[in-house]
Protein backbone atom coordinates (compact mmCIF):
# COMPACT_ATOMS: atom_id res chain seq x y z
CA UNK A 1 0.00 0.00 0.00
CA UNK A 2 2.50 2.47 0.84
CA UNK A 3 4.28 1.65 -2.65
CA UNK A 4 1.14 2.61 -4.25
CA UNK A 5 0.67 5.50 -2.20
CA UNK A 6 3.94 6.41 -3.38
CA UNK A 7 3.16 6.12 -6.82
CA UNK A 8 0.16 7.76 -7.01
CA UNK A 9 1.58 10.81 -5.06
CA UNK A 10 4.71 10.98 -7.88
CA UNK A 11 2.18 11.20 -10.31
CA UNK A 12 0.38 13.78 -8.51
CA UNK A 13 3.69 15.40 -8.27
CA UNK A 14 4.36 15.11 -11.37
CA UNK A 15 1.85 17.69 -12.58
CA UNK A 16 1.87 19.53 -9.69
CA UNK A 17 5.47 20.82 -9.79
CA UNK A 18 5.28 21.67 -13.54
CA UNK A 19 2.12 23.57 -13.19
CA UNK A 20 3.89 25.19 -10.18
CA UNK A 21 7.47 26.06 -12.09
CA UNK A 22 5.57 27.39 -15.43
CA UNK A 23 3.57 29.67 -13.29
CA UNK A 24 6.63 30.93 -11.52
CA UNK A 25 8.49 31.13 -14.99
CA UNK A 26 5.72 32.89 -16.60
CA UNK A 27 4.85 35.27 -13.60
CA UNK A 28 8.16 36.67 -12.85
CA UNK A 29 8.62 38.10 -16.74
CA UNK A 30 8.93 41.68 -16.45
CA UNK A 31 9.37 41.16 -12.24
CA UNK A 32 7.40 40.60 -9.69
CA UNK A 33 6.81 41.72 -6.00
CA UNK A 34 5.18 40.35 -3.00
CA UNK A 35 2.24 42.52 -3.19
CA UNK A 36 1.40 41.22 -6.80
CA UNK A 37 1.53 37.53 -5.68
CA UNK A 38 -0.56 38.16 -2.74
CA UNK A 39 -2.89 40.02 -5.47
CA UNK A 40 -3.21 36.78 -6.95
CA UNK A 41 -3.64 34.90 -4.40
CA UNK A 42 -5.56 36.03 -2.44
CA UNK A 43 -8.90 34.83 -1.88
CA UNK A 44 -8.43 32.75 -4.96
CA UNK A 45 -10.06 29.31 -3.93
CA UNK A 46 -8.36 27.68 -6.93
CA UNK A 47 -4.59 28.02 -6.39
CA UNK A 48 -5.24 26.68 -2.33
CA UNK A 49 -6.86 24.09 -3.56
CA UNK A 50 -3.73 23.53 -5.74
CA UNK A 51 -1.00 23.93 -3.34
CA UNK A 52 -3.70 21.99 -1.13
CA UNK A 53 -3.03 18.89 -3.36
CA UNK A 54 0.67 19.70 -3.77
CA UNK A 55 1.63 19.92 0.06
CA UNK A 56 -0.90 16.42 0.92
CA UNK A 57 1.22 15.04 -1.72
CA UNK A 58 4.29 16.20 -0.44
CA UNK A 59 3.64 15.31 3.00
CA UNK A 60 2.48 11.94 1.91
CA UNK A 61 5.75 10.91 -0.70
CA UNK A 62 8.69 12.32 1.08
CA UNK A 63 8.15 10.31 4.23
CA UNK A 64 7.87 7.15 2.08
CA UNK A 65 11.28 7.72 0.41
CA UNK A 66 12.85 8.62 3.60
CA UNK A 67 11.63 5.39 5.07
CA UNK A 68 13.66 3.44 2.17
CA UNK A 69 16.68 5.03 2.72
CA UNK A 70 16.48 4.43 6.86
CA UNK A 71 16.54 0.88 5.94
CA UNK A 72 19.18 0.61 3.54
CA UNK A 73 21.29 3.48 4.62
CA UNK A 74 20.60 3.58 8.89
CA UNK A 75 19.23 0.05 9.26
CA UNK A 76 16.47 1.65 10.69
CA UNK A 77 13.44 -0.31 11.49
CA UNK A 78 10.72 -0.55 13.53
CA UNK A 79 7.84 1.17 15.23
CA UNK A 80 10.61 4.31 16.50
CA UNK A 81 11.07 5.05 13.11
CA UNK A 82 7.76 4.94 11.76
CA UNK A 83 6.62 7.41 14.12
CA UNK A 84 9.33 9.67 13.55
CA UNK A 85 8.32 9.81 10.04
CA UNK A 86 4.77 10.21 10.93
CA UNK A 87 5.78 13.21 12.62
CA UNK A 88 7.94 14.86 9.76
CA UNK A 89 4.83 13.92 7.33
CA UNK A 90 2.46 15.69 9.78
CA UNK A 91 5.31 18.48 9.68
CA UNK A 92 4.98 19.15 6.22
CA UNK A 93 1.97 19.00 5.90
CA UNK A 94 1.53 21.87 8.72
CA UNK A 95 4.48 23.42 7.17
CA UNK A 96 3.28 23.21 3.83
CA UNK A 97 -0.56 24.17 4.50
CA UNK A 98 0.70 27.27 6.61
CA UNK A 99 2.54 29.13 3.54
CA UNK A 100 -0.74 28.37 1.34
CA UNK A 101 -3.15 29.38 3.70
CA UNK A 102 -0.62 32.11 4.56
CA UNK A 103 -0.96 33.51 0.56
CA UNK A 104 -5.07 32.74 0.65
CA UNK A 105 -6.11 34.34 3.76
CA UNK B 1 50.09 -12.53 -16.67
CA UNK B 2 49.63 -11.80 -13.20
CA UNK B 3 46.62 -13.33 -10.81
CA UNK B 4 45.15 -11.66 -8.09
CA UNK B 5 43.12 -14.22 -6.40
CA UNK B 6 41.13 -13.70 -3.24
CA UNK B 7 42.09 -16.03 -0.24
CA UNK B 8 40.58 -15.91 3.57
CA UNK B 9 43.44 -13.89 4.21
CA UNK B 10 43.78 -11.70 1.62
CA UNK B 11 44.23 -11.35 -2.04
CA UNK B 12 47.73 -14.01 -3.08
CA UNK B 13 49.19 -13.19 -6.02
CA UNK B 14 50.57 -16.00 -9.40
CA UNK B 15 52.08 -16.34 -12.46
CA UNK B 16 49.35 -17.94 -14.66
CA UNK B 17 50.80 -18.36 -18.43
CA UNK B 18 48.68 -17.08 -21.04
CA UNK B 19 46.85 -19.02 -23.67
CA UNK B 20 44.67 -18.97 -26.41
CA UNK B 21 41.00 -19.14 -25.64
CA UNK B 22 41.92 -19.34 -21.92
CA UNK B 23 38.99 -18.88 -19.83
CA UNK B 24 38.97 -17.38 -16.13
CA UNK B 25 37.93 -21.14 -14.59
CA UNK B 26 40.81 -22.48 -16.82
CA UNK B 27 43.29 -19.86 -15.14
CA UNK B 28 41.52 -20.83 -11.43
CA UNK B 29 42.40 -24.60 -12.51
CA UNK B 30 45.70 -24.08 -13.49
CA UNK B 31 46.45 -22.28 -9.88
CA UNK B 32 44.94 -25.38 -8.17
CA UNK B 33 46.40 -28.45 -10.45
CA UNK B 34 50.24 -26.13 -10.57
CA UNK B 35 50.38 -23.97 -7.67
CA UNK B 36 48.43 -24.42 -4.51
CA UNK B 37 46.18 -27.33 -4.60
CA UNK B 38 44.93 -26.10 -1.60
CA UNK B 39 42.86 -23.23 -3.47
CA UNK B 40 39.57 -24.17 -3.00
CA UNK B 41 36.63 -23.07 -5.87
CA UNK B 42 33.40 -24.66 -7.40
CA UNK B 43 32.96 -25.74 -10.94
CA UNK B 44 31.15 -28.88 -12.40
CA UNK B 45 30.17 -28.00 -15.97
CA UNK B 46 32.54 -26.13 -17.76
CA UNK B 47 30.14 -24.73 -20.39
CA UNK B 48 27.83 -22.87 -18.97
CA UNK B 49 24.97 -24.70 -18.09
CA UNK B 50 25.35 -25.38 -13.97
CA UNK B 51 25.96 -21.63 -13.26
CA UNK B 52 28.38 -23.02 -10.12
CA UNK B 53 31.85 -21.46 -11.29
CA UNK B 54 30.47 -17.58 -10.88
CA UNK B 55 32.70 -15.70 -9.40
CA UNK B 56 33.72 -11.88 -9.39
CA UNK B 57 36.33 -11.03 -11.97
CA UNK B 58 37.59 -7.50 -11.75
CA UNK B 59 35.19 -6.58 -9.58
CA UNK B 60 32.17 -8.18 -11.54
CA UNK B 61 30.57 -11.10 -11.27
CA UNK B 62 30.77 -13.41 -13.75
CA UNK B 63 30.88 -17.15 -14.68
CA UNK B 64 34.45 -17.56 -14.96
CA UNK B 65 33.80 -20.80 -17.40
CA UNK B 66 31.97 -18.31 -19.91
CA UNK B 67 34.72 -15.35 -19.51
CA UNK B 68 37.39 -15.29 -22.04
CA UNK B 69 40.78 -14.03 -20.16
CA UNK B 70 41.48 -11.45 -23.35
CA UNK B 71 38.04 -10.01 -22.74
CA UNK B 72 38.69 -8.40 -19.05
CA UNK B 73 42.21 -8.80 -18.24
CA UNK B 74 43.80 -5.19 -17.43
CA UNK B 75 47.30 -4.77 -17.62
CA UNK B 76 48.24 -8.33 -18.08
CA UNK B 77 46.64 -8.96 -14.57
CA UNK B 78 43.29 -10.40 -13.28
CA UNK B 79 41.37 -10.17 -9.67
CA UNK B 80 39.60 -12.93 -8.95
CA UNK B 81 37.50 -13.12 -6.05
CA UNK B 82 34.09 -14.93 -4.55
CA UNK B 83 30.85 -13.74 -5.92
CA UNK B 84 29.78 -10.88 -3.45
CA UNK B 85 26.42 -10.74 -1.01
CA UNK B 86 26.92 -14.36 0.56
CA UNK B 87 28.92 -15.74 3.20
CA UNK B 88 32.55 -17.34 2.16
CA UNK B 89 32.83 -20.12 3.28
CA UNK B 90 36.52 -20.48 1.96
CA UNK B 91 38.68 -18.69 -0.88
CA UNK B 92 36.43 -19.00 -3.97
CA UNK B 93 33.62 -21.05 -2.65
CA UNK B 94 30.62 -19.15 -1.25
CA UNK B 95 27.91 -20.60 1.13
CA UNK B 96 24.56 -20.34 -1.33
CA UNK B 97 21.81 -21.39 1.35
CA UNK B 98 20.89 -18.23 2.03
CA UNK B 99 20.47 -17.37 -1.93
CA UNK B 100 18.35 -20.58 -1.78
CA UNK B 101 16.44 -20.52 1.15
CA UNK B 102 15.15 -16.95 0.15
CA UNK B 103 13.91 -18.77 -2.78
CA UNK B 104 11.43 -20.24 -0.39
CA UNK B 105 10.64 -17.56 0.85
CA UNK B 106 9.14 -16.34 -2.28
CA UNK B 107 7.66 -19.08 -2.74
CA UNK B 108 9.32 -20.46 -5.57
CA UNK B 109 7.53 -23.75 -5.19
CA UNK B 110 5.64 -24.89 -7.98
CA UNK B 111 1.65 -25.38 -6.54
CA UNK B 112 -0.07 -27.41 -8.48
CA UNK B 113 -3.77 -28.96 -7.96
CA UNK B 114 -3.53 -31.78 -10.72
CA UNK B 115 -2.78 -35.39 -9.32
CA UNK B 116 -0.95 -38.18 -11.38
CA UNK B 117 -4.40 -39.76 -12.36
CA UNK B 118 -5.10 -36.33 -14.28
CA UNK B 119 -4.40 -35.42 -17.79
CA UNK B 120 -1.47 -32.87 -19.01
CA UNK B 121 -2.25 -29.12 -18.48
CA UNK B 122 -1.57 -28.23 -21.63
CA UNK B 123 -0.13 -24.42 -21.79
CA UNK B 124 -0.33 -22.46 -24.85
CA UNK B 125 2.82 -21.48 -25.98
CA UNK B 126 1.19 -18.21 -27.29
CA UNK B 127 -0.46 -17.35 -24.37
CA UNK B 128 0.19 -13.99 -23.22
CA UNK B 129 0.88 -15.10 -19.68
CA UNK B 130 3.45 -17.72 -21.15
CA UNK B 131 4.94 -15.52 -23.44
CA UNK B 132 5.59 -12.82 -20.66
CA UNK B 133 7.75 -14.89 -19.45
CA UNK B 134 9.35 -16.54 -21.85
CA UNK B 135 13.20 -15.67 -20.87
CA UNK B 136 12.81 -15.38 -17.11
CA UNK B 137 12.13 -19.56 -17.10
CA UNK B 138 15.86 -19.83 -18.64
CA UNK B 139 17.69 -19.30 -14.93
CA UNK B 140 19.74 -21.42 -13.52
CA UNK B 141 20.16 -19.95 -9.98
CA UNK B 142 23.43 -18.97 -10.65
CA UNK B 143 23.60 -15.96 -8.30
CA UNK B 144 25.39 -13.62 -10.83
CA UNK B 145 22.47 -11.36 -10.40
CA UNK B 146 22.51 -11.84 -6.51
CA UNK B 147 25.98 -10.75 -6.10
CA UNK B 148 25.21 -7.88 -8.38
CA UNK B 149 22.39 -6.50 -6.36
CA UNK B 150 22.80 -2.92 -4.31
CA UNK B 151 20.03 -3.58 -2.86
CA UNK B 152 21.18 -6.77 -1.24
CA UNK B 153 24.11 -5.30 -0.05
CA UNK B 154 22.04 -2.94 1.61
CA UNK B 155 19.08 -4.65 2.81
CA UNK B 156 20.22 -8.56 3.63
CA UNK B 157 16.65 -9.22 4.31
CA UNK B 158 15.97 -8.35 0.68
CA UNK B 159 14.77 -11.57 -1.30
CA UNK B 160 17.08 -10.66 -4.64
CA UNK B 161 16.43 -10.84 -8.35
CA UNK B 162 16.76 -14.39 -8.89
CA UNK B 163 14.13 -15.70 -5.97
CA UNK B 164 11.87 -12.27 -7.25
CA UNK B 165 12.11 -13.72 -10.84
CA UNK B 166 11.66 -16.98 -9.79
CA UNK B 167 8.57 -15.99 -8.36
CA UNK B 168 7.51 -13.96 -11.54
CA UNK B 169 7.21 -17.28 -13.19
CA UNK B 170 5.49 -18.82 -11.23
CA UNK B 171 3.01 -15.66 -10.92
CA UNK B 172 2.25 -16.18 -14.16
CA UNK B 173 2.61 -19.92 -14.51
CA UNK B 174 -1.84 -20.49 -15.36
CA UNK B 175 -0.88 -24.58 -13.71
CA UNK B 176 0.12 -22.76 -10.16
CA UNK B 177 -2.87 -22.28 -7.12
CA UNK B 178 -0.54 -19.96 -5.00
CA UNK B 179 -1.39 -16.77 -6.22
CA UNK B 180 -2.12 -14.32 -3.77
CA UNK B 181 0.20 -16.16 -1.14
CA UNK B 182 2.76 -15.79 -3.66
CA UNK B 183 2.35 -12.16 -4.16
CA UNK B 184 1.75 -11.34 -0.38
CA UNK B 185 4.99 -13.15 0.18
CA UNK B 186 7.10 -11.19 -2.50
CA UNK B 187 5.37 -7.35 -1.31
CA UNK B 188 6.68 -5.45 1.08
CA UNK B 189 10.26 -4.13 2.58
CA UNK B 190 12.00 -7.67 1.49
CA UNK B 191 10.02 -8.12 -1.76
CA UNK B 192 9.68 -6.61 -5.04
CA UNK B 193 9.14 -3.28 -3.70
CA UNK B 194 12.51 -2.68 -2.34
CA UNK B 195 13.52 -2.53 -6.02
CA UNK B 196 15.45 0.75 -6.94
CA UNK B 197 15.42 -0.29 -10.76
CA UNK B 198 19.20 0.02 -11.30
CA UNK B 199 19.09 -3.03 -13.67
CA UNK B 200 22.68 -4.39 -12.14
CA UNK B 201 21.06 -7.89 -12.38
CA UNK B 202 19.97 -7.43 -15.70
CA UNK B 203 23.20 -5.97 -17.03
CA UNK B 204 25.08 -8.85 -15.29
CA UNK B 205 22.82 -12.09 -16.39
CA UNK B 206 24.86 -14.23 -17.97
CA UNK B 207 22.18 -15.69 -19.98
CA UNK B 208 20.43 -11.90 -20.72
CA UNK B 209 17.72 -12.21 -18.96
CA UNK B 210 15.69 -9.61 -17.16
CA UNK B 211 15.00 -10.16 -13.39
CA UNK B 212 14.34 -6.44 -13.55
CA UNK B 213 11.17 -7.19 -16.03
CA UNK B 214 9.87 -9.45 -13.73
CA UNK B 215 10.02 -7.24 -10.76
CA UNK B 216 7.96 -4.91 -12.52
CA UNK B 217 5.47 -7.24 -13.65
CA UNK B 218 4.97 -8.24 -9.64
CA UNK B 219 4.59 -4.58 -8.73
CA UNK B 220 1.92 -4.23 -11.59
CA UNK B 221 0.48 -8.17 -10.50
CA UNK B 222 -0.02 -6.58 -6.43
CA UNK B 223 -1.11 -3.45 -7.82
CA UNK B 224 -4.01 -5.28 -10.11
CA UNK B 225 -4.66 -7.47 -6.67
CA UNK B 226 -4.71 -4.44 -4.12
CA UNK B 227 -7.67 -2.70 -6.32
CA UNK B 228 -9.34 -6.05 -6.81
CA UNK B 229 -9.16 -6.77 -3.33
CA UNK B 230 -7.84 -10.33 -3.68
CA UNK B 231 -4.56 -9.17 -1.58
Amino acid sequence: MLWIAQRASAAVLAICVTVHLATIIYAVQGGLGAAEILARTRGNSGWLAFYTVFVLAVAVHAPIGLRSICIEWLGWRGRSRDVVLALFAALLAWMGMRAAIGVFA
Amino acid sequence: MKVFVKRDSGFQEFEVPRHPSQTVLDVVTYIQRELDPALAYRYACRVGMCGSCAMTVNGVPRWTCRTHVDKVVRDDALEIAPLKNLPVIRDLVTDMREFFDKWARAKGQFAGERTRRDDFHKVKPSSSDRVQVDSNIECIGCGVCYAACDVVAWNPDYLGPAALNRAWTLAKDERDSLKAERLRAVAGDAGCHSCHTHMSCTERCPKHLSPTAGIAGLKREITKAVVRGKF
